[in-house]
Order: C-alpha cells, then structure tokens, then sequence
C-alpha cells in the first residue's frame, strides 16, 4: 500500500476514478506515512485521522453508487494552517490562536470539501506567515525531508515538507513574498502563487492583503494544475477577486506535454535576479544556467531583460508588508476569540489585558514586523515610507510591462540559495529577508508565478529550483511552460527529482533511538 | 461634579463671535451592514448579526454593499455635493473593544462625495448658509455596556459588547466652519440637525429617528475674541441626540468657554460628554489634531467608482429638496407660520399632506393630526403616523364635515379606528355612534328635559337664553352625545318659545 503514496495526485484519481483503489485506502497510506515520518519532519500541526477516513469512505460510497466526481475527488489534501477550517484548529503558526477552531472555511477549503478531496490535517509554517524557514512557527520547526537538519522553507515549510516528504500528494499554500514557491524550491517540489485575485482569499489569515495569494503545493505541474482549477476563480466574499473567465489549468499543463511545446516561446532572463548576485549560491546558479540551455535547446528563444526596479522591491516589501500586518494583526486582542492573558499586576483593564495577551501570545518576528509597520504608517513617516514603497510598487509593474513585451515568460531561480540549517539565520533577519529576492516582486506586482525543481545544487545535493513568472491573468501560461520543461528535465534524470529524497525511514529510526532530542 | 462657571449669554456674545462646525453621522437604513451581508436591524438578541466579517474574525473580508453607496451618492446629491468618480476607503486604526477589527474602515482622503451646501431658515426668517465640506461611507462601531459604578469604561466591573451595530453603513456628514452665526449660533445648530434629519428622512435612506441613534450629532464649538482673526481653541460635544439638545449643548459650550476665556484661562481641544439631564457637558478625552490612526488605504477593497450615468440616474430620484416642499405646501394650505411650524416640528408634513391629498381640507387636516392624534399617540409612546392612516383621518373629516359625527363623537371613532376596528364608517356602524339627526327624536327629549326643568324653562321665557344650557346637557346627555349641540341648541329654543 505505501506506493500509494508516491503516486502523483494525477495518477492516484485515474486509480480512484478506475477503482482500482479506494480512497480510503489512499487516505490511510497517507495517514500511515504521516504516523511514520512526521514525528521527524513536523510538517503538520493537526491531523485529522478519523476525519479523514470518514470523509474518504463517503466518496468512496458515492462513487460506488455510481456518481460522477471531480477529477481530484477522493484525493488527499493537506492545508496550510493560514486558512479557517470549521472542523480543525487554525493556529496560522501563533500560540495566540492555539486550539482556535473557527466557525467557517475558507472559501478554498469550501471548494476543497465541494470537489470532494479529502483534508488530512493543518500544515506548519512561520507564524502569521513571517517567515523564510517555518523556524518561526511557535509550535517548533518543520524538517526538510532531504535533510532533517536543515529549514523546508517558508513560511509554508509546513506544506511543502508534507508533499516533499510524501505524506500528502497535494497541500495548500499562501504566498506573500515567496511562501509558496521558496518552500518548493529548496524541497524539490512544485508550488504557484496565482495571479493576484485569482484565488480567493476569504479566509485565509491575513498577513499583508495585497500582497497574499493561496495557491498549489504539488509534487508535479500536472497536479498543481488540477488543484488551482479547483481553488481557483470569482469569490463574491473576497473583494479583491477578479471576475475573470479562467482556462483551466490542468489543460494548460497538458498542453505542456506536447513536442515542442516551448517552440519558439520567448523566455526572459531577468538580469537583476539571473543569480549573479551577492547571496547566490553557485550550484543554484549553475542549475539555473543549466536549465536556460535545456530551453534554448527545446527552441526557445531566450532573451535577457532588466528589471532595473528590482533592486528596491525588498525594501519596500519590507514596508508594505509589516504596514499591513500591524494593522491586520490589531485583531488579536482577546476580546472575541483566541489567547486571554491578564496582566501579571496592576488593574485588569481591556486595555492591558489586550497588551498582556499580544505580548504573550506573539512571537519575535511578529513583533518586530508590527512594530516596524507602526513606525511606517505614523504620521509624518507615511509618505517617507509607505508611500514611497507604493510608488516602488509601481515602477515595479512597470519594469514587469516592459519586460513582458519582450518575454512570454521570464524565468530566475526561485530561492538564492538551497536550504540552509535551522538556526542559522534564525537570529539575522535581514539574512532571512533576502532568501525571498527572487520571489518578492512577482507578489509586489500582482503576477503569477511557478516553482519547480531543478536539480541538486553539486555542492550539498539539495535541489534547486527556477520560477516561471507571467503576466496577469496568464497563470495557464506558466502551466505549460512549466509542465513543458518538467518534463525535459525528468526525460534527463529518468524519474521525478523528489525519487531522490531519502525515504526518511531510516532516519525515523535513528531519531527513536536517540530518544528525546 | 461641579456645574461651571457660566458666562451670561447676551455678554459672552457680544465679547466672542461664536464659530461652529458639525459632525453628523446618519445610519442608513440598509438591508445589511456595509460590509457583509448581516442583516442591519435594531433590537435584534445580542451578537446575532454577525459574521466571521463583522466580527473581525481572522480571516473575515469585507464587501461593499451597493445599497449604502447609493444611498450615500443620493444623500450626498441632495446636499449639493460632487460625486467623486473614485473614491476610496481607508482604515482608521485604533484599539478599542467596540471596534471588532481594532480598525474601523472608513473613507479619509477620497470621500464619495465632498464640497457642497444647504441653507436652513431659523425662525426669525433668517436663512444661514452651511457649507458642506464632505459626506463619507463608513462602518459603525459595537455597542459597548460598563457594568460596574461609574457606566463608563474606566472603573468599570466589566463589559459587554455587542456587535449588531458594528458595521452598519454610516454616512458622516461634515460642515466646514460656520462662522457669522452670532447669537443665532445654538438656533443655527438645530436648524442644521433639523435640516439633516429632514433631508435624509425624505430621501428614505435612513429612519432619521434621533432617539435611536440614527442620526447623531458631535458639535464643534470654539470663541474668537472680538477684533481677532484668530480661530479659537475647539471643544468637540460627542453624541447630542436630540434637536433641543443641539441648542442646549452649543448654547452651553458658548456661555462656558467665554467664562474661562474672559477669566483668563485656555481652552483645551477635547471631546465633551453632553448630559441631557442638566444641560451641561464634561471633559472627556483629549483631542488633538495630531491623533495617530495611521490611515492607510484599505487594502481589502478597491475604489468605488460609480459611473456618471449612474450618478446622474440617482440625481433624477431625489425628492423635492425640503426647504422647497414646505415653503411649498405652506402656501398651497394657507397656514400661519405658527400653524405650519405646528405641523412641521410634529414631523406630520407627510400626513397632512396625505389627508388633503385624500380629500380633506387643510385646516381639518391639521386640526386632527397635530391634536388628538397626536395627543394620542404621546399617550401611547408611538408616532402619529403609525396610529392611522392618512385616508381614514380623511374619512373621519368628512364625516363630521357632512354633520354625521360631532367632535366629541369623531374622537370616540378614532379611538376605534386606532385600536383596529376598522374604517371611521365602519367603527361608527359596529359602536352606533352616529349622531341623531331625526328632529322628532329630539324634540321628545327636549320637551320632557323642559318639563323636568320648570325653572329653567322660565328663566329661557325670560329672555335668559344662557340658561338653556342645562337643557342642552341634559338632552345631550340623554342622546348619550350623538346629537349636534348647536341643533339641539336651536331646538330647545324653539320648544321654549312655544
């Protein structure tokens, strides 16, 4: 039973929707994968064992009755503890929301329920998304399952981990800066941010509103694809969302598979983030140099532009974003739901109780971005630096217009470096502020962007990734392109890069016999 | 607590000109709250209409509702203001429980509507012209309960908060500073309030009751010294809901500021407590115009851009502007001004309105709807308009006017219609009520009324005609009032004389 779990989420529902397996079959392998590896990875904060089984033997009895299903129904899904689930605690990664289970789903975890996947549990990440390794998770650090010692990225270590690790075929992701596709990229797995207002965000935990975006966490193209199309698309709730006819996704992906599917495709090289920098890691420039070539060679033709704006977009997504946060985070204050801590002495007003609960209930990284945002927004800095961040913002899109006239596509590595070790840049924020270059603008300015492994970087064997990034609205474009160059680099390795991954058993049993760490 | 120092009236005048400004928040009598779509009820069980949304649940976003912006462009047409193509909200953040996000969304710098004007007539004839700086949407807060000795947060045990009213659609309206009001000031303030009430009241977009909140006023009140052409330090009196109150406060704030003034001493720019009881205020939080709230646009919506057709579209629903309609109806129905103000301080310009439409004359019109009915309704604790409906006062009229009801029996049959037994006729047939018009019937009554009165009769036969009084009451009495006293006057008179 445990190759279930090495199925992609494509191949298991050809399985499911052939009865050749059940889904409640599918749902314990993962269960019994989860039991076994995640003790050492820690991807997820809750599982939902009975649940799940329940909700799986259920799709099984509707596909026995002889119903149609959805494409992905039956599959299991993991969540990113960023979304509200009425049936799990949605922590978002902070001790202030522990336990929290809130009255409603997220709109995508609706449309997960109404495509009949089936929720396995709630994945780490950084709390309240603040962060680049998920060491920032108050409930302790998720694992990369390439090497237990070091950070799965983040802030959806937690997602990417589980996929990686092979204890769940699909996750959910949010992406503020990077939080989807950084975590693919140093776990060898497949994570898009969508177009801005692509994806609803009606409850997903807010971090910065106009920057985050749900989106896939796959172990391949094709299956990010599959899952977009059902997350994806207008939500009357979030006003943000964009009333867009969208192609499907997975079609887009398909189309990827074609022969010379990148004929003629024209791919950008941004300079500004082509991994010449300061910061970037040789074997990840190496591998992305690489896999240039291998486009060249399927017939595209690769040009370089310059993103010359780019060069401030994490400074200003250092302002925009903590200037946000401080002002969606104002509602953990005790008064309706979550953490109450009253004050250690002294009167027990609302005030003080709500400055005992923040100050108990958040962690360093919150803090310090809170605070940071304050000091943005206050009179008499407002202009100096939230408004000059906006209007950074701006010549960013611009830079991106420009480039997209004379790209389809542009391409970069997805994270400077591969993954580090946990704890080594716990205590250096801004260290871990630029693990996201690459990412950032992409969420600055509203486009989609794709992630998918590489290779392994020669020097440490851990993998590598690129990001595809689009205009608008042209998230299909990054699927075919994607699913494209996917398959050439398979075609080199003769399997999926994640075949690679140590099996963790073993490394399941060494941690036992350690005991207590 | 100390009541302060007070200067005179007519003294601190004629030492400081008075300059205002107004703040009135009107709630708009949507379906749903401005952001979701919780119903926006009053009186509903504590925390019942609410969503993850108005509740600031993590993860709640908001949604603009489309009734509230047209009411706002509308209310905002009405005051002569310009429709801005795109507007935006902003959030205004602050930490208080009663404000569910610890932000209230609330346009700042691009207001929907902005830069307009109304005139209010005082009663000496005066008109004042208030220029309107801007007229916002934004959300309501909760309501907060203290429980505990001092009713306020501070001191308090512990409190409630319930979020109903958080997120209601709010419109704020606000004046630019009014200056040349003079010792019209305080009248001016209510004329202005009055005006709004008015306004929204005839454009439907809210209920306008000021007892329940729906519009509330903060009054700005600060004095410049004679000769000087510097502004004043401000006070801003929070919550004065009442038109009377609106006077009372600014009248108040007038006689106080110029006490400390002329005593030497500075205002402080703070909020004030008004207290309805005594008709003072108090100190309540320092207000400087350096407040923080870190507004910044609200990231969860994008503009409202209404389209000019739209706009223009709306323009064509406004109703007669109020000023308009009364001056208006005030000739067509002959009124006194002190007959009209009657009518219009009632809030009854609807009724009437109605009643003469219905067939009535002005003037009986009038008469019933700012008397008995309105007598009524007070006893009741309800508004005249909800007891009857203008055609039956209408009916009622033509009945007496045809002489088939006295007064007195009009009364007994708007009671019953009142208390739904139906239509004045049909009230009049099930209680028997009409009034006897068969002289015969009368005149036995008459005739045995005399004869049991000899007396009386011959004080009649001497010329004593104001004693025929007891008769009439007496045979009044006995038709148990369905007579008309002036025919039974006329026949007692006659029988007498014969």
């Amino acid at each position: 039973m445990d190759d279930l779990t090495r199925l992609t989420a494509a191949d298991l529902a050809q399985k499911l929707s052939a009865s050749e397996v059940s889904s409640e079959e599918a749902t314990r392998a993962h269960l019994e994968r989860i039991a076994s590896v995640d003790p050492d990875v820690h991807a997820f904060l809750h599982v939902a064992s009975e649940r799940a089984i329940e909700t799986a033997k259920a799709v099984d009895a509707r596909r026995a009755s002889g119903e149609t299903l959805g494409p992905l129904a039956g599959v299991p899904v993991a969540i990113k503890d960023v979304l509200c689930t009425q049936d799990m605690p949605s922590t978002s990664g902070s001790k202030i929301l522990e336990g929290w289970v809130p009255p409603y789903d997220a709109t995508v975890v609706r449309k997960l329920r109404e495509a009949e996947l089936i929720p396995l549990g709630k994945t780490n990440m950084d709390e309240f998304a603040m962060g680049s390794s998920t060491e920032h998770s108050a409930f302790g650090p998720t694992h990369n399952p390439w090497d237990l010692e070091r950070i799965p990225g983040g802030s959806g270590g937690g997602s990417a981990a589980a996929v990686a690790a092979f204890e769940a075929p699909l996750a959910l992701g949010s992406d503020t800066g990077g939080s989807i596709r950084q975590p693919a990229a140093v776990t060898g797995s497949v994570g898009v941010k969508p177009t801005y207002g692509g994806v609803s965000r009606y409850g997903a935990i807010a971090l910065a509103s106009s920057l985050d975006q749900v989106g896939p966490v796959t172990r391949s193209v094709l299956d990010a694809g599959l899952l977009h199309d059902v997350i994806g698309g207008h939500d009357p709730r979030d006003s943000t969302s964009i009333d867009h006819e969208w192609p499907s996704m997975a079609d887009a992906a398909r189309a990827g598979l074609r022969d010379n599917a990148l004929k003629g495709l024209r791919v950008g090289v941004v300079k500004e983030i082509a991994g010449d920098g300061e910061g970037f890691q040789a074997g990840v420039k190496q591998r992305f140099d690489e896999t240039v070539r291998l486009l060249t060679a399927a017939g595209a033709e690769v040009v370089e532009v310059s993103a010359p704006s780019f060069e401030y977009a994490v400074a200003a997504y250092y302002l925009i974003l903590p200037a946000e946060a401080s002002s969606n985070l104002a509602r953990f204050d005790s008064v309706r739901f979550g953490m109450r801590v009253n004050p250690v002495s002294g009167p027990v007003t609302s005030e003080r109780v709500m400055a005992a609960t923040r100050d108990a209930g958040f962690g360093a990284e919150v803090k310090r971005r809170i605070i940071l945002g304050t000091y943005a927004l206050s009179a008499g800095y407002y202009d100096a630096y939230y408004g000059s961040a906006q209007k950074v913002r701006t010549l960013i899109q611009r830079d991106f217009a420009a480039a997209f006239e004379q790209a389809d596509v542009l391409i970069s590595p997805a994270a400077p470096t591969t993954a580090f070790k946990i704890g080594e840049k716990v205590n250096d924020p801004l260290a871990m502020y630029l693990n996201d270059i690459t990412t950032i603008p992409a969420n600055l300015a509203g486009v989609p962007g794709l992630a998918l492994p590489v290779g392994l970087a020669p020097e440490d064997g851990l993998p590598v990734g690129v990001q595809l990034m689009a205009p608008a609205h042209e998230d299909a474009r990054l699927y075919t392109v994607g699913a494209a160059l996917e398959q050439l680099l398979e075609a080199g390795w003769g399997h999926p890069l994640l075949q690679s991954a140590p099996s963790l058993a073993q490394s399941e049993m060494f941690a036992s016999e350690e005991g207590a760490v | 607590m100390a009541k302060a120092e007070l200067m005179d009236y007519e003294r601190a005048i004629e030492l400081f000109e008075p300059v205002l400004g107004f703040e009135v928040h009107v709630e708009l009598n949507t379906k749903t709250k401005m952001f979701c779509g919780c119903a926006n009820e009053f009186g509903s069980g504590a925390n019942t209409n609410t969503c993850p949304t108005c509740l600031g649940l993590p993860g709640g976003l908001p949604q603009v509702n489309h009734q509230a912006v047209e009411s706002s462009i509308r209310l905002g047409l009405a005051l002569g203001c310009g429709i801005a193509e795109s507007s935006r909200f902003a959030r205004k953040n602050y930490f208080y429980p009663d404000t569910s996000k610890n932000f209230q969304t609330s346009q700042y710098d691009e207001p929907i509507a902005h830069d307009g004007e109304v005139t209010v007539e005082l009663e000496s004839g005066r008109r004042v012209t208030v220029l309107i700086e801007r007229a916002h949407m934004e959300e309501d807060a909760g309501k907060l309960t203290h429980l505990g000795t001092t009713g306020r947060i501070q001191g308090a045990e512990y409190s409630l908060v319930d979020y109903n009213r958080g997120g209601v659609p709010l419109v704020e309206i606000v004046t630019r500073m009014i200056e040349g009001a003079e010792a019209d000031a305080p009248e001016v303030g209510k004329a202005y309030v009055a005006h709004i009430r008015e306004l929204v009241k005839a454009l439907g977009v809210s209920n306008a009751r000021m007892e329940e909140g729906n519009v509330r006023c903060d009054a700005n009140v600060s004095l410049r010294p004679r000769g000087s052409n510097v502004l004043g330090t401000r006070t801003e009196t929070k919550n004065v809901n009442s038109l009377r109150s609106v006077e009372r406060a600014v009248r108040y704030e007038i006689q106080r500021q110029a006490a400390i003034l002329d005593a030497g001493g500075t205002i402080t720019q703070e909020t004030r407590h008004w207290h309805e009881d005594t008709g003072t205020t108090s100190a309540g939080r320092p207000k400087s115009d350096a407040d923080d709230y870190r507004y910044f646009p609200e990231p969860d919506l994008v503009p409202v851009a209404p389209s000019r057709e739209w706009v223009e579209e709306l323009r064509a629903t406004l109703p007669e502007p109020p000023a308009e309609r009364r001056a208006r109806l005030r000739e067509a129905w002959g009124f006194t001004a002190l007959e009209f103000q009657d009518v219009a301080n009632g809030d009854l310009l609807d009724a009437v309105e109605a009643t003469v439409a219905e067939g009535a004359s002005p003037a009986a019109a009038r008469k019933w709807w700012t008397g008995e009915i309105s007598r009524v309704a007070n006893a009741r604790g309800a508004t005249a308009g909800e007891l009857v409906s203008p055609k039956h006062v209408s009916e009622l009229v033509a009945l007496v006017e045809n002489g088939d009801l006295t007064d007195r029996l009009a009364r007994q049959v708007l009671e019953g219609v009142i208390d739904g037994e139906g239509s004045p006729s049909q009230v009049v047939e099930a209680r028997g009520l009409k009034v006897v018009s068969d002289d015969g019937a009368l005149i036995a009554a008459i005739d045995e009324a005399l004869a049991a009165q000899p007396d009386v009769l011959q004080k009649i036969r001497d010329g004593k005609v104001q004693a025929a009084g007891a008769v009439i009451g007496a045979v009044m009495k006995a038709m148990r009032g369905q007579a008309d006293a002036a025919r039974v006057r006329e026949l007692v008179l006659e029988r007498a004389a014969q």
